[in-house]
């Protein structure tokens, strides 16, 4: 426990030393491409999410004298938020350059909110939670702010902050409370005290409906869901799609860290309050969706009824107060949905970026137009995400709908079972918009013909996503595994 | 590995196509997706040679581990019910790319290639012994007709695209809901487990209307039919053969392969319902055939109402009902694919579907004449051909099962006959009207070859059906024992 077990953490410490490396080396650099800086993070990112993978199979350790746990569940987030960020910043290369973005500012706030994400995944203690959403959310403000003299990106910016700040409240609300009445802020001792059934159940009560809000805040779920279209729409593509990435799979560790591991006694009332947002994103994410014309407002929407069947899969795990293997099998089919989503996200808002030119956004849906016609291949590529969001086989984005589904339904309660019905009546009402979207790719004719355009490296790394999206639903066995056993290793107590 | 060779040959070589494939390389393409699609054929031949007609087990029997958190197998295999519609599948798919030679000028690999790859999914829902393999290939063939629809439709092709693909998506998500159901009762995606697996009459009956909704939106039944007359209208000639050739018959089957065995009882149960619809269908539809102006449309109706038939013989529960549904399925895929092709041979001369815009064809088209009124012979049920076999099987069992029942089914033959003559008469026949038909050149070689073909399979089976019915014997009555025992505890 009084441990500091360095070893556990260099991936962190090592992220650290290169965010603040890569801000030295970036003052030297007077190529207006940051040709160094990029490819200095990108090294560092590629390092950093090495060091995860490979201590995927290490067994779970505390570090930092108990504030941090590291165990196959925080390796994996971790690991995977590291390779987002690095398809991230491909894509957003030619996007920044030619929005006057492409400062250092860029690389050395995205490897800081990474290393926010990694201390989420991985935290032990409401403290580091919370120093590791700070670090995360306040580097991801300045980065949506990066356009300083464009007014949306602005506006956005603000009200990012302003609605993340009252998030990050609160969560720190709701945190104190816990404290309050457990006396610990370490997750295992709040939870053999709340286990031990001597304290105050009204106090934790209201401290689960604060940490809860919270937590929907930055999950994105409805009702806590007015930043995600406003912000997504507004923010400069780049920043989008850091903010949709790897902070979603941030928000799925921490709930997973609080609630499951901090709060499992009080199962069935946050199940309650995850059901109702659940079923609350998959309505307005699926209704508000259709009627926008705006393509990121669109996948902003989308991602709020993603994000519903996210919450679904934290709700389903606990049957009767009794957590067992099915538990488990609920909380990994949340994060396999989590990660799926994430990596069919950043091919589709990547696309976004590809298309946008200089002066150019191309973020409405008719921008699309004729695509088919243009590069038919980056439209099927794209059309392979929107059937991935829709949930249609061979794509990856039907196995997590199934886990997710198969989560429900195994419960055996007809609660569960009727909610499933309401998921994919929503989701098919889901797919009227997705379809939409290739419908104006491949049935529209272009406004204008040029073919894509955008650098070999980007259009590379576009494809190899297409192909992972499909390939992934040809064979999901392997990333179904993985999330199942880290989080068995990392949360069977 | 038969099966999966014909499964993935296809899928393979369309994809090539659609990664190789050129605008200027036009001609390549057309051969090798004859290429493709004959051997794609080829690989299904042994299937029929090596066939045991004794036997109602699984047969050419392919199982692999493929997803092992939830039990899901790569498992692959036929019997008497669904081993004829493989090598049909994979003739028609012939039959599509000989019909396209010409007609399809623009983006030819693509429109090759998607035919190919639905051949492929559509043969592996045919064969896919596990529930989960069987949704994949289900729903994954939604995606090409979607864009098939879409991208070389018609005007309409938009909404009748979105209709189809909202339609079939809609039933066939309960049917996912049902399918974690039978796996969590069972713990696995089995189906041959699934058919020993007791289950409550409330359970069956859930199921039951589950899998109805997802198998009657795709034969489709009545009042859940209205995509497909939009579909194919909006569809190119290609497009409306494949979809009432083979994708109707995805959801027939299914009713053989879930509804019957897994829910016996609650089949047996709300078997009035089926048959209810089922004859709406059958004289409904038809009657609503008769009025149509437009051809497509009117052989679109004249499916449903076959289709009808379908569904009427597999809820009467008796050999005569059940195999007979299941050859007027092969018998329709050879016949409404064949009067597709016939209104795409007018349509690619006239541009029109219009019956009132032909009149007389036969004085300038004579041998393509004497083909198109042979099949719509076929449609009517004419001795002799495909068409009357099938139907009159199953009139014949729904006789023994209530003579009012197979009384009202046999009114069918009487309108089917009135709405294809009098399509006839009006397009064929009488004397020429207008400069369209007088300007008509007779079909090529081409057409001929694919018309003909159809012909000698439509008259074949029409005289000598056994080794269809042999192969499905067996089968069925493995099927119907099966479903007289009740599986309530």
């Amino acid at each position: 426990m009084n441990d500091m077990n360095w070893v556990a953490v260099y991936p962190e410490i090592l992220l650290l030393v290169l965010a603040c490396v890569v801000a030295l080396v970036d003052l030297f650099v007077t190529d207006p491409r940051r040709t160094p800086t990029y490819w200095l993070t990108q090294l560092s990112l590629a390092v950093v999410g090495a060091m995860h993978f490979a201590a995927m199979g290490n067994a779970p350790a505390e570090a930092m004298q108990g504030l941090l746990v590291v165990d196959p569940l925080s390796h994996l987030l971790s690991g995977v938020s590291a390779l987002a960020l690095i398809i991230t910043l491909v894509y957003a290369r030619p996007y920044a350059e030619s929005r006057e973005m492409l400062k250092g500012e860029l690389f050395t706030l995205s490897l800081l909110a990474l290393l926010g994400v990694n201390v989420m995944v991985a935290s032990n203690n409401f403290l580091s939670i919370y120093l590791g959403l700070e670090l995360m959310s306040l580097s991801l403000y300045a980065l949506t702010a990066l356009r300083r003299d464009h007014t949306i990106s602005t506006e956005a910016a603000m009200k990012y902050f302003v609605l993340g700040a009252l998030a990050s409240g609160f969560l720190l609300y709701g945190l104190s409370m816990m404290y309050g009445a457990t006396g610990s802020l370490s997750i295992p001792r709040v939870f053999e005290v709340i286990s031990s059934g001597t304290v105050n159940k009204g106090v934790l009560v209201l401290g689960v409906v604060f940490v809860v809000a919270g937590l929907g805040f930055k999950l994105g779920a409805a009702p806590f869901h007015m930043w995600v279209p406003d912000v997504y729409q507004g923010a400069p593509t780049a920043a989008t799609l850091l903010i949709g990435g790897a902070p979603k799979l941030a928000a799925l560790g921490i709930a997973l860290r609080l609630l499951v591991e901090g709060m499992l006694p009080l199962a069935t009332d946050w199940q309650q309050m995850l059901l109702v947002m659940a079923v609350a994103s998959l309505v307005v994410g699926n209704l508000a969706a259709i009627a926008q014309s705006n393509l990121k407002r669109m996948l902003a929407y989308s991602t709020i009824s993603q994000m519903g069947f996210v919450v679904l899969g934290l709700a389903s795990g606990v049957v009767n107060g009794q957590p067992d293997n099915h538990a488990l099998n609920a909380y990994s089919s949340a994060m396999f949905y989590a990660i799926t989503y994430v990596l069919t996200t950043l091919g589709s808002f990547g696309l976004i970026m590809l298309l946008a030119r200089q002066g150019f956004e191309s973020e409405q849906i008719s921008d699309l137009a004729g695509l088919f016609k243009r590069s038919p291949w980056y439209a099927l590529v794209m059309a392979i995400y929107m059937f991935s969001l829709t949930g249609i086989p061979p794509t990856v984005g039907f196995y997590g709908k199934l886990a997710v589904l198969q989560a429900m339904v195994t419960t055996g309660q007809s609660l569960y079972l009727w909610l499933a019905v309401v998921a994919v009546v929503l989701s098919l009402i889901g797919a009227f918009y997705y379809l939409r979207v290739v419908k104006v790719m491949f049935f529209d004719e272009p406004t204008d013909h040029a073919p894509l355009n955008a650098p070999a490296d980007a259009r590379l790394v576009m494809s190899l996503n297409g192909i992972a999206v499909l390939a992934f639903g040809l064979l999901p066995g392997g990333l179904l595994a993985l999330c199942g056993q880290a989080v068995t290793r990392a949360l069977a107590h | 590995m038969l099966l999966s060779l014909s499964i993935w040959l296809p899928i393979v070589c369309g994809g090539l196509l659609l990664a190789l494939g050129r605008d200027n390389n036009a001609g390549a393409v057309r051969w090798m997706a004859l290429v493709a699609s004959v051997a794609s054929f080829l690989v299904t031949l042994p299937l029929i040679s090596g066939f045991d007609t004794s036997t109602a087990a699984m047969q050419f029997v392919e199982n692999a581990s493929w997803i092992e958190r939830f039990n899901i197998h790569y498992h692959l295999g036929v019997d008497g019910i669904s081993m004829w519609f493989v090598p049909l599948t994979a003739f028609i798919s012939i039959i599509v790319v000989i019909a396209a030679w010409e007609v399809i000028e623009t983006r030819v690999h693509q429109y090759m290639g998607a035919f190919l790859i639905l051949s492929g999914l559509m043969i592996g829902v045919f064969c896919a012994l596990d529930g989960m393999l069987f949704y994949v290939f289900f729903e994954a063939t939604l995606i090409p007709m979607y864009i098939i629809i879409g991208v070389w439709g018609g005007p309409r092709r938009v909404y009748a695209a979105f209709k189809f693909f909202l339609y079939t998506l809609a039933g066939s998500l309960l049917m996912l809901i049902a399918l974690l159901y039978l796996y969590s009762q069972s713990g696995s995606f089995e189906i041959l487990d699934w058919h020993k697996l007791p289950l409550p009459m409330s359970a069956q009956s859930l199921l039951f209307f589950a899998f109805f909704a997802a198998f009657a939106v795709k034969v489709p039944m009545w009042p859940v039919h209205t995509w497909l007359p939009d579909a194919h209208v909006e569809a190119p000639t290609g497009g409306s053969v494949v979809l009432a050739a083979i994708m109707l018959k995805l959801g027939a089957y299914g009713f053989l392969r879930f509804s019957l065995p897994i829910a016996p009882d609650a089949a047996r149960h709300y078997d009035w319902f089926i048959i209810g619809l089922s004859l709406i269908a059958v004289i409904y539809i038809g009657l609503v055939a008769m009025v149509q102006r437009d051809m497509k449309k009117l052989v679109a109706y004249s499916s449903v109402a076959h289709m009808g038939f379908v569904t009427l013989g597999f809820f009467i529960f008796n050999e005569l009902g059940i195999s007979g549904g299941l050859v007027q399925m092969i018998s329709h895929g050879f016949v409404s694919g064949a009067m597709f092709l016939c209104i795409g041979v007018l349509y690619d001369r006239v541009h029109s579907r219009e019956i009132a815009d032909y009149g007389g064809v036969v004085n300038t088209m004579p041998k393509f004449a004497a083909l198109a009124v042979f099949f719509g012979m076929a449609n009517c049920g004419l001795p002799a051909t495909a068409g009357f076999v099938g139907e009159w099987m199953v009139i014949l069992g729904s006789v023994q099962h209530n003579f009012w029942i197979g009384l009202l089914a046999a009114t069918a033959l009487i309108f089917g006959a009135a709405y294809t003559l009098w399509m006839i008469k009006r397009v064929y026949f009488g004397a020429v009207t207008n400069d369209n038909v007088r300007n008509l050149t007779d079909i090529n070689g081409r057409e001929f070859l694919m018309l003909g073909v159809l012909a000698i399979a439509t008259l074949y089976m029409g005289v000598y059906p056994k080794p269809f019915t042999d192969v499905m014997h067996p089968s069925v009555d493995a099927l119907l024992k099966h479903v007289a025992v009740s599986k309530l505890q």
